[in-house]
């Protein structure tokens, strides 16, 4: 009885003083707790709904409703006579004589601007790795597929391009596609050259950044682009602080064949602090005194330009790709790039065949020259050509030969160009077309003939192509 | 549903051979036995505790590192940038700093043999706890290889293949210089592609020079604005990216846990698309046929018969199954006994059991024309080299029995057997190996962080070469070691392997099973799906 007293007492104590409290207590205090208390209130009386609405059917309807949904052929049908789905067959080695569909002739179509494809230096470097190692290398780089030629051709590669670091990929349309995205994520910005390849647009789309396109080779447009983005900063200072911003471009655009102005490039960057990435695939081992590229071609210092991306499957003749670059930037892809830590690595005869191709390369110096000569020369002859114009630079191995003037609908060029290819295939002159996804590309160049001069063919050989294309031209352009 | 709704009970080492299939009528032809021992309590928390450890001792060298009091071996901006926007966020970088480095000896060891059953490793040594590398000139001599993916031993520089290989080189040389499209079909590629069609029973195939680029350049063709896909949770990053770079809504189911799978394509092809409901344009089902990091094998003959009935199309990744499961070597199909053609899309690699490189796709004649003329690779990526078709061409005759020896049929049967033998012995001996009973990828426990780099480590001192795996490969808490068992390995060669992993088992303490298997529906179903969409 007692206890409950005292209980009873220490329970009304507890109450005066809860009340000495409500009375105490600041105003603002007691009507924050009250709005508090009332928007429960209204919580537990509002109408619960679940996110996705399942209630409102019955079994039976949605058993009907399965029964009913018909979904698309998983592919469109492709009729036989499609543009793209009938292969030129190439019957042995696809080097400087080329036999296709049978016929052998002379290859104007194939990258093999330093003419590598069948060196026998080159072939006797695969053969003695192919007895060491075997074919495969059975595991990506961080699990035992490291091999100690991989570490050789990146040390090879760094000191040739007279970088801290070098990394390969194991696939040439990997390389730039798996370094974008490592450095450039969500909320970052990128200016990038209307006329990128198709990798590099995979690249910037897998990254997620706000891609800014820039008209071609046009710096007045990339910096009226870097102003506004300038002004944008200013709004937000903050924001600005953490986005990163890169500009990517092309040493020579393998759409049109043409120079990036890489000095202009370089004077943006330190004005605006945006970080440079250079594709090289077309100028690597073609411009430069000694072949770096489109930074030797200038003479503009490699530290300036925060990542060199290129192929090795045009200028070495090999398979797979590389990055290089300062240590700080590079390092980072051997945790980062996609293409480099979840696929297997560069087979290691591969990997020889490019060293030994790296080796030619720094041997001879003179071939670099040769080759530009040789570009300069076809880019003459194949001037003047009636209904043909040749887009590109003099000293680009790679031309494109459009229509001057186009029928208006796509599908009639490129039958057109198909027909002068087809002529020239006869006459043993291998051609090809310069191919697109039509629906894919962002900004479809016109049809064009891809013309490759590589540093194997003649005078005499490039003489016969031109008047061959020209005769080809002449006869199909009515 | 499709009766999936036996009760589930705790099973014992006695009883595994209880069949899972006999209560799906009869969609099983052969006993389907997969194990994921759960994570002892005391371990788990003993793993986040070292965890938060690292984590403070991580904080304070950063500290130490920013005050200079310890020397930085960090590569640095240039000078002229340091008003850029830094290329990295401290935070970003965090785990590779204060984690990864400490442990990094175990990865990317370089090797100077070709990666067969046993490896030649270049030695490396390090004086300043990781951050660079020295080689020593010295070589460490016959490690047995337990991390190269050489299933069927393919991965050889002696032998027929590796003559035929040679002729190749010499002929045709390394590279090609073209796109697919363009001049870079060559007859062998022809000659590879039919058969492949021919080794899959399929009608027609297309191979690629990548295989990781097989899925990122494909899945995009395939599907686009208005499809969804649904794909596993453990999916590779290949899949997941060309899942992305296709722009089709992403749904991701339980991990082989077919309630999962149906329930999200019951609720797709009932709502439609969110917001409008319109109706999908098409389903694409996402799966592997091995996954690497479980060691689990797809329930392939559930997801067809779903498959069938909400009409969705199948796209199966053998990456890893291709030549090392089923009787014949044909993956995962051929284990199962199902029909080849009723996987829409097979996609695999020749990187695993082929010992070459590159990726191939297997279906009806119009899928693949549509490929041929629209898939991303054939237009803009160089073909692949002669000599690694040359090495495909040799090996598959090799597994199809075609060059007249027995040898291929031999090392299926041999690996069938090394992997049954080296997974019952680890259970023996009282690790917690995780997988299907039939997969020669077989991970093994080891949760904390400190036992991923002594495992490795004093693995290689017994001259066994194993690979470690953790975060953010695997969850946080389950980093674990991971084998790949080949036929090239003997009797032998997995004895010893065995007897070090017990020696270092012992030594480490990761002898954590208690023998407690859950059943295969373990993995509680529960009501949280998972949806992901595009931008």
């Amino acid at each position: 009885m007692i206890q409950t007293t005292k209980m009873a007492s220490g329970q009304q104590w507890v109450l005066v003083e809860m009340v000495q409290a409500f009375y105490e207590a600041p105003a603002y205090h007691l009507i924050l707790e009250g709005i508090l208390i009332l928007w429960i209130i209204r919580l537990l009386f509002s109408k619960t709904y679940k996110l996705q609405e399942r209630s409102d059917l019955t079994e039976k309807e949605k058993e009907e409703l399965i029964e009913e949904w018909q979904p698309e052929p998983l592919v469109p049908a492709v009729s036989n006579d499609h543009p793209s789905l009938n292969y030129d067959v190439v019957t042995g080695p696809p080097s400087h004589k080329i036999t296709v569909n049978g016929k052998e002739c002379i290859n104007f179509a194939s990258f093999n601007f330093l003419g590598l494809l069948d060196n026998e230096r080159v072939k006797q470097k695969a053969l003695a790795s192919l007895k060491k190692y075997g074919v495969g290398t059975c595991g990506p780089r961080g699990f035992y597929g490291t091999f100690d030629v991989h570490l050789e051709l990146e040390e090879r590669l760094a000191k040739f391009m007279k970088t801290e670091e070098a990394i390969i990929y194991s696939y040439g349309f990997a390389t730039i596609a798996s370094a974008i995205p490592a450095y450039s994520k969500r909320g970052d910005i990128v200016f990038v050259d209307e006329a990128a390849c198709f990798s590099i647009q995979k690249g910037l789309q897998a990254s997620r950044s706000f891609i800014k396109y820039f008209k071609h080779n046009d710096m007045e447009d990339l910096e009226r682009l870097l102003k506004e983005q300038e002004l944008e900063d200013q709004k937000n200072p903050r924001k600005a602080r953490v986005t990163r911003r890169f500009i990517v471009v092309e040493g020579l655009y393998m759409n049109t064949s043409d120079i990036c102005p890489l000095p202009e490039l370089v004077k943006l960057k330190y004005k605006y602090k945006v970080r440079i990435f250079l594709e090289e695939s077309m100028s690597f081992g073609v411009l430069g005194e000694h072949g770096r590229g489109v930074t030797e071609h200038f003479g503009v210092s490699i530290d300036d330009i925060d990542l060199i991306s290129a192929n090795m499957e045009n200028a070495v003749a090999s398979i797979g790709g590389f990055c290089c670059g300062r240590s700080f930037v590079i390092d980072h892809q051997r945790l980062s790039g996609q293409g480099y830590c979840f696929s297997a690595s560069l087979p290691p005869m591969l990997a020889s065949a490019a060293i030994e191709a790296l080796n030619i390369m720094e041997e001879d110096p003179e071939i670099f020259t040769i080759l530009r000569e040789k570009c300069k020369h076809a880019h003459k002859a194949l001037q003047d050509i009636p209904g043909l114009k040749v887009v590109g630079e003099a000293f680009a191995p790679a031309l494109h030969l459009q229509l001057e003037h186009s029928t208006g609908s796509r599908e009639s060029d490129v039958r057109t160009l198909r027909s002068i290819i087809d002529y020239c295939l006869d006459r043993q002159i291998a051609l090809t077309q310069a191919r697109y996804l039509d629906k894919e590309e962002r900004f479809l160049p016109p049809p064009s003939i891809r013309v490759v001069v590589t540093v194997e063919q003649t005078e005499e050989e490039i003489e016969k192509a031109t008047s061959c294309i020209r005769e080809a031209a002449l006869a199909r352009l009515e | 549903s499709f009766g999936l709704d036996k009760q589930p009970k705790t099973l014992y080492l006695s009883d595994l051979q209880v069949h899972h299939g006999s209560c799906n009528g009869g969609l099983y032809s052969r006993p389907f036995i997969e194990s994921f021992e759960e994570t002892p309590m005391l371990v788990a928390v003993l793993t986040y505790m070292g965890y938060g450890i690292l984590t403070i001792f991580g904080y304070l060298r950063d500290f130490l590192r920013a005050r200079k009091i310890e020397k930085c071996h960090i590569a640095r901006e240039r000078e002229e940038q340091k008003d850029f926007v830094p290329l990295y966020q401290d935070f970003e970088n965090f785990y590779t700093r204060n984690l990864y480095m400490r442990i990094r000896d175990n990865w990317n060891r370089p090797i100077c043999s070709v990666p067969a059953d046993k490896v030649d490793l270049v030695e490396r040594v390090s004086y300043d706890y990781n951050w660079t590398f020295s080689h020593t000139g010295r070589v460490v001599k016959d490690v047995i290889n337990m991390g190269s993916y050489n299933y069927l031993g393919f991965s050889e520089n002696k032998g027929s293949c590796a003559d035929a290989v040679a002729e190749v080189t010499l002929k045709y040389g390394a590279g090609v210089g073209s796109t697919r499209q363009e001049m870079g079909n060559l007859d062998g590629h022809e000659e590879l592609e039919k058969l492949v069609a021919r080794f899959l029973g399929v009608e027609s195939a297309m191979a690629f020079g990548m295989g990781f680029a097989t899925n990122s350049m494909n899945i995009p063709a395939l599907a686009g604005k208005g499809c969804l896909i649904l794909s596993d949770e453990l999916n590779h990053a290949s899949l997941v990216l060309g899942a992305r770079l296709s722009g089709s809504t992403i749904r991701v189911f339980k991990h082989n846990n077919m309630q999962s799978l149906e329930k999200l394509l019951r609720d797709a092809i009932v709502h439609g698309q969110p917001r409008t409901h319109r109706p999908w344009k098409k389903i694409l089902i996402l799966v592997e046929g091995i996954y690497s990091m479980e060691g689990s094998i797809i329930r392939l003959p559930e997801v067809i018969a779903l498959k069938k009935k909400y009409k969705a199309y199948l796209y199966l990744d053998e990456a890893h199954s291709i030549g090392a499961l089923g009787g014949r070597g044909r993956g995962v199909v051929d284990y199962f006994g199902l029909d080849p053609t009723d996987v829409d899309i097979m996609m695999g690699t020749f990187t695993k059991s082929f010992g070459a490189a590159g990726g191939y796709i297997g279906g009806k004649k119009e899928l693949i024309d549509y490929l041929r003329s629209h898939s991303h690779s054939a237009v803009y990526a160089t073909s692949m080299s002669p000599p690694v078709v040359e090495q495909i061409i040799t090996s598959m005759k090799c597994i199809m029995g075609e060059d007249g020896t027995t040898i291929g049929k031999k090392r299926i049967q041999q690996l069938a057997e090394n992997t049954v033998y080296f997974r019952r012995r680890l259970r023996e001996m009282g690790f917690i190996i995780y997988g299907n009973n039939d997969s020669p990828v077989v991970p093994l426990m080891v949760y904390m962080p400190a036992k991923i780099g002594a495992f490795g480590r004093e693995m290689l001192k017994r001259n066994i070469g194993v690979v470690v795996v953790g975060f953010p490969a695997t969850p946080i808490i389950e980093s674990r070691a991971r084998f790949c068992v080949s036929a090239a390995h003997t009797k032998e060669m997995l004895d010893q392997a065995l007897s070090a992993i017990s020696e270092v088992g012992d030594l480490l303490q990761l002898k954590y099973s208690r023998h407690r298997i859950l059943p295969t529906l373990d993995r509680p179903f529960d009501e949280t799906t998972y949806e992901e969409c595009e931008d």
